[in-house]
């Protein structure tokens, strides 16, 4: 069984964003940039279930800049096989990529797509469930815990009262939460591997998917900053405070 | 402009969730609430009631017992002909289901709006809200979701609407419910909660943080919550947390506990009306933001203020 995992090239977590100033967008020049943390999280899990003996191989894609050719390598690295990098200066909305995804799936046929359930620059949390529809299969998202048996995948996944486990049928699509695994950090001698690793390089056009936006954005701005406020010496004044504006038990 | 809001319940119970969202839609044009589920007839009536809504579709099948976005999804694109927009609550319910229901009619989804600015126009928050976006949609329906926190509750009560029956699309046979773990809450709600209690890594196990923020939030009536870390730690369950990726929430007091203030968590919290941040590094940057800080070791003050109150 293949694995298809997407991973995206984002804004390092521990950045913090800017806003440009003529209001067009977040300002990225000369900024750290790494794998989206939940696409790292869909890596391992991937590259888990060929260690045991479930997939037989890790394909990578990336849809985005021919920079996002570090975050494949990232990928190669940490263990994925082989890896698809579908290259657009265009920002490419999570209904394109899904749309580039399902082309990908047709031609691979895995049996599993894991992907992060949300990128952190755009936050859309969309591309999985969009794929998953586009695709007629079923999704399983927020997974925190994921178990091949036989044609099914069970996912126990974080909703918002705590925990919920389905039964799917593959293939499927599943997405990542943050407690699903700890990712691995690539060792030197896989980094070097990772550069002779197979790795397609391929536009949407090859696809057939137009990646023009259905939505433009108007602008960026800086949300309502907060100030910071007073620093109180003891409990005595906080509670003082707090009996000033209302709070009290 | 009609537009059609998919409701949060359980079968027995409209979430509040919806409420927020049924504001939003009411911004956009005639409000039309769809509930999907099994044996919840109830819950129709309690939508029904809500102010500003103009008429309840049920669609009561045992395919939508446990909601899977396989099964409601087509329902929803199928009463699509009918409606402008779809509007669901930003909820880890709703995020599961509206992508699917955007994809099933080739549109882009405007993820977790924070306000609408006209027919097409809305903001919604991007890079962990430390940006916020105004957006125009081309699409001819749109499909929202609705961060609570930013919209008032419509009135649960002092409507009237017609409940219509509707014909389920059945079960798609690709995924099936296999059970839950759902914590039997003792607290309030965190998305509805009016204080919040939340402690972070600080609070070195399950049992400290239990002992020590605990009994804070009961006193105070508090709901209790959680940075990333301590919810990574094990110190209480996922449902916990408040962050980019966990809840986000607004509540009228949020008390940090031993929590440091990384952005993803500020994300989830920054629109609370008032913070107060208990933190032993003076240079925590929680205390940017919060109302009212004191600085010490939380294992002496919390238990302190907690007796003071």
């Amino acid at each position: 069984m293949k694995i298809i995992v997407p991973v995206k090239r984002v804004i390092d977590y521990n950045v913090k964003p800017r806003v440009k100033s003529d209001g067009t967008g977040v300002d990225l020049a000369n900024v750290k940039m790494s794998m989206n943390p939940f696409d790292e999280i869909a890596v391992e899990e991937a590259i888990r279930l060929r260690e045991k003996g479930v997939a037989t191989e890790v394909i990578a894609v990336s849809v985005g800049p021919a920079k996002a050719l570090e975050t494949l390598r990232t990928a190669l690295a940490m263990g994925a096989d082989r890896a698809i990098l579908v290259t657009t200066d265009d920002a490419v909305e999570p209904l394109a990529v899904a749309k580039i995804l399902k082309a990908i799936a047709a031609e691979e046929n895995p049996g599993l797509i894991i992907l992060g359930k949300q990128a952190i620059d755009d936050d859309c949390n969309q591309t999985g469930q969009m794929l998953a529809a586009l695709m007629g299969r079923p999704q399983g998202t927020f997974a925190n815990e994921v178990s091949v048996d036989g044609d099914s995948v069970i996912v126990k996944r974080e909703v918002d009262g705590g925990l919920e486990t389905l039964k799917l049928t593959m293939p499927a699509i599943i997405t990542t939460d943050l407690r699903l695994n700890e990712p691995r950090y690539a060792s030197l001698p896989n980094i070097m591997k990772a550069k002779n690793k197979p790795l397609a390089n391929k536009t949407p056009a090859d696809y057939g998917v137009d990646t023009t936006p259905h939505l433009k954005t108007l602008k960026v701005s800086e949300p309502a900053v907060r100030q910071a406020g007073i620093k109180v010496a003891d409990v005595d004044a906080l509670v003082a405070k707090l009996k000033e504006m209302g709070v009290t038990a | 402009m009609s537009v059609l809001v998919y409701a949060e319940h359980d079968n027995a119970s409209l979430k509040d969730a919806t409420l927020a969202v049924v504001t939003a839609a009411a911004m956009l044009g005639d409000v039309h609430v769809l509930i999907a589920g099994a044996d919840a007839a109830t819950v129709a009536q309690q939508a029904a009631q809500v102010a500003g809504v103009a008429k309840v579709l049920l669609a009561d099948d045992p395919a939508y017992a446990n909601q899977l976005a396989e099964n409601v999804a087509p329902l929803v694109a199928g009463l699509m002909a009918n409606y402008d927009a779809f509007l669901a609550p930003a909820t880890a319910h709703g995020k599961n289901i509206t992508p699917r229901v955007a994809a099933l009619l080739d549109v882009m989804q405007i993820s977790d709006i924070l306000s609408v600015e006209g027919t097409d126009i809305f903001t919604r928050p991007i890079y962990a809200g430390n940006a916020i976006a105004t957006v125009q949609s081309a699409d001819a329906k749109k499909v929202i979701t609705v961060r609570g926190t930013a919209f008032a509750k419509a009135e649960p009560t002092g409507g009237n609407a017609p409940v219509e029956s509707i014909a389920g699309t059945g079960d798609v046979g690709i995924s099936s419910f296999a059970g839950s773990e759902i914590a039997k809450l003792e607290r309030p709600e965190l998305t509805s909660a009016k204080i919040i209690v939340s402690g972070g890594r600080a609070l070195k196990d399950a049992e400290t943080f239990k002992a020590v923020i605990f009994p804070l939030a009961d006193k105070l009536g508090a709901g209790v919550g959680a940075s990333r870390a301590a919810v990574d730690a094990g110190y209480v369950p996922n449902d916990y947390q408040v962050g980019q990726t966990g809840k986000i929430v607004a509540p009228q007091v949020y008390i940090a506990v031993g929590i440091s203030g990384a952005i993803q968590h500020l994300a989830g919290m920054k629109d609370s009306k008032i913070i107060i941040a208990i933190n032993k590094d003076e240079d925590a940057p929680i205390f940017q933001v919060a109302d009212i800080g004191l600085v010490g070791d939380l294992f002496t003050l919390v238990p302190e203020l907690t007796g003071k109150l």
